[in-house]
């Protein structure tokens, strides 16, 4: 036995002309993907006067801050001309309590609901599912009418409750789903441990979903951040989301257009949620997989 | 240390009666079992005593007290799950330390009881670990930890050894019955293994259709059950049964069979030509190669066990095993001349009830 194992037949191409295809394949769509967030990274750092005569795909001659510097602080939205920031503040104000109040009472429901198993449960709750998917705008006009009869239209609190309101299918489903695939077991112990509904809730139940609350909190803070009627119609004209603010600086119609104002602005509202996606990209794939196997 | 007592229990889901009057004392330091095929309400009864499940009708009393309305805390009684039912992002120090904690107990108190279970059970070096990172008898280990902390006077265990292996379950039912020598508590246990319940039983209660089909101690489930059911439930290999009729001289009569059976214990005298089943279990039937009124079996197969041989034969149209000492020399085809000793028979009526 002197002669080692030898590979036997042909060495694989580690190449072939079908992968070099794929690959050139791959590259050219991301690289048409990002040509717009290209396109506005560099005609945000590029002057006035050099966007009025170069060419739009062109690296700025002279890089320079000042037009995010504008969009953050001085821009005009209508009459006032405090910059984004002011809308940045709202959107924070805004989304900080929806998703907290959403994710708690969704969690809460999703927890009792699981509970409750009733003959034709996976109807009602796929019923429940498209609910979720209803457009918006048919509830606008009824729930300003019911926010101005409570006096809670235009104002931080409407806004708050409307998010949480939307919020709720969504998030009862996720949680609903993963409180009914752990065993009744767990809760019946606790019972004879002692503990009443909140404790076995917060205590037992609760960690047990933490992958879950990553998901609904990338969900929600997406979501609401990204928001714009509902924050038009109901947060009242102190409290416009940075998505309505963006809109207003962008659609100025007096004097000339100022495109890298206008391209920084656009970034420093989408930096939230794209920070969302990159920070939690492992977390919200563990997440979805949490809740699809159990265990 | 208490007892319990069950009167006149009913319980339905809904229209669907899944306990029916059903009354049962169980009396203090007894060890009880409630066995039963899945689905006879064993379980249910369990979740009642404990508390988890509201019962329709009837009272439960621990310990002389109506606990019908009370809270399983406030019950003095401790559960273990079938599946283990640890938290399991806690700690086992935790997971042992939980009640205790909900109860407001004392921190050094918590501390001497968690220690004192840890070592009864010796889980003293996991206490540290989470649940996952135990294997399944460690698991469940912890889990009766977690009764024993609680120093309840009635222990509730609901098919406790069900997800182990052979090996570990023979190993903790050694202990749950050593730790119920030593602790003196009101146990109840559900399990449909029979063996488990024969092993571990003062009393076993044998359920079915949500009633109880006989209560008594294991000799007495195995040596007189009570109906047809029990017979064939308790017992492996499964009890012989012929079915045949009492004879004008009151003997047991079936196609290859006359057995006489004046020295049989009969509740009522016996109506003659009645149809009945006569039962036998395998070890019972004993071979008698010189006695002119043993029966002729024909063998079909033999089965080795290692410590003993089980033979399938047949008596007439009769399927009938017999257990025979392992060096037995018999193989398929043999005839064997067979005796069926009246005081190990067990007749039924037509409808399953014991003679």
């Amino acid at each position: 036995m002197t002669a080692m194992a030898q590979p036997n037949g042909r060495r694989p191409k580690r190449l072939s002309a079908g992968r070099i295809g794929l690959y050139a394949f791959l590259v050219i769509s991301a690289l048409f993907f990002l040509t717009p967030l290209y396109v506005m990274l560099v005609t945000s750092l590029k002057p006035m006067s050099e966007i009025r005569t170069g060419n739009i795909l062109a690296l700025p001659a002279a890089p320079s801050l000042a037009a995010w510097n504008s969009a953050w602080s001085s821009a005009c939205t209508g009459l006032q001309c405090n910059g984004i920031r002011v809308g940045f503040l709202n959107s924070i104000r805004i989304l900080v309590p929806s998703v907290m109040a959403s994710i708690m009472v969704g969690a809460v429901t999703g927890y009792a609901l699981s509970f409750w198993r009733p003959r034709g449960a996976q109807l009602l709750f796929a019923t429940l599912m498209v609910m979720a998917f209803i457009p918006y705008q048919v509830f606008i006009y009824p729930l300003v009418r019911m926010f101005s009869q409570a006096g809670i239209a235009n104002s931080l609190l409407g806004i708050v409750v409307v998010h949480t309101i939307f919020g709720l299918p969504t998030m009862t489903l996720l949680f609903r789903n993963h409180f009914v695939a752990l065993p009744i077991e767990l809760f019946k112990a606790a019972r004879v441990d002692g503990a009443g509904f909140w404790r076995i809730f917060i205590q037992i139940m609760l960690p047990m979903a933490v992958p879950i609350i990553v998901v609904a909190i990338i969900l929600q803070v997406t979501g609401i951040w990204n928001d714009f009627i509902l924050g038009l119609v109901f947060a009242g004209r102190e409290n416009l989301p940075m998505t309505v603010q963006l809109n207003n600086i962008v659609n100025t119609t007096q004097g000339e257009r100022t495109y890298n104002v206008d391209m920084a602005a656009t970034l420093l509202t989408a930096l939230v949620p794209l920070a969302v996606y990159f920070l939690s990209g492992r977390w919200f794939v563990r997440g979805i997989a949490a809740g699809a196997v159990k265990g | 240390m208490s007892t319990v007592s069950l009167r006149g229990v009913e319980i339905a889901f809904g229209t669907f009666k899944v306990l029916d009057w059903l009354d049962l004392e169980i009396a203090q330091s007894e060890f009880l079992v409630l066995l039963g095929p899945s689905g006879c309400g064993k379980s249910t009864l369990l979740a009642a005593i404990a508390g988890l499940l509201e019962i329709d009708q009837g009272e439960i009393w621990i310990g002389g007290r109506n606990v019908t309305w009370e809270e399983p805390k406030d019950r003095g009684i401790a559960m273990v799950f079938q599946s283990y039912a640890l938290y399991p992002r806690m700690s086992v120090r935790r997971n042992l330390s939980f009640g205790l904690q909900v109860a407001g107990m004392k921190r050094d108190e918590i501390d001497r009881r968690v220690t004192k279970a840890a070592t009864m059970l010796q889980i003293g070096e996991l206490l540290d670990r989470k649940p996952a990172e135990l294997s399944g008898g460690q698991r469940q280990r912890v889990a009766i930890g977690r009764a024993l902390v609680r120093d309840a006077s009635v222990f509730l265990f609901d098919e406790p050894l069900s997800n182990l292996d052979a090996q570990l379950r023979a190993e903790l039912r050694t202990e749950i019955k050593r730790l119920h020598g030593s602790l003196g508590a009101t146990m109840i246990f559900v399990t449909h293994d029979q063996i488990e319940a024969l092993t571990l039983a003062d009393r076993i209660a044998v359920m079915k259709d949500r009633r109880i089909q006989q209560l008594g101690t294991p000799q007495e489930i195995y040596l007189k059950p009570a109906n047809r059911f029990v017979a064939t439930f308790v017992g492996s290999p499964a009890m012989s049964f012929v079915s045949g009729r009492i004879g004008e001289h009151g003997n047991f009569e079936a196609s290859g069979w006359q057995l006489p059976l004046a020295d049989y214990a009969f509740a009522a005298p016996p109506v003659r030509g009645a149809t009945v089943d006569l039962g036998i279990r395998p070890e019972h039937v004993v071979l008698a190669p010189s006695d002119p009124h043993a029966l002729p079996a024909r063998v079909e197969l033999v089965e080795p066990m290692g410590s003993d041989l089980l033979a399938w034969t047949r008596i007439g149209e009769a399927a009938i095993s017999i257990r025979l000492p392992a060096e037995t020399q018999v193989v398929a085809g043999d005839t064997l001349p067979l005796l069926f000793p009246p005081h190990r028979l067990n007749l039924f009526d037509a409808q399953g009830q014991r003679l």
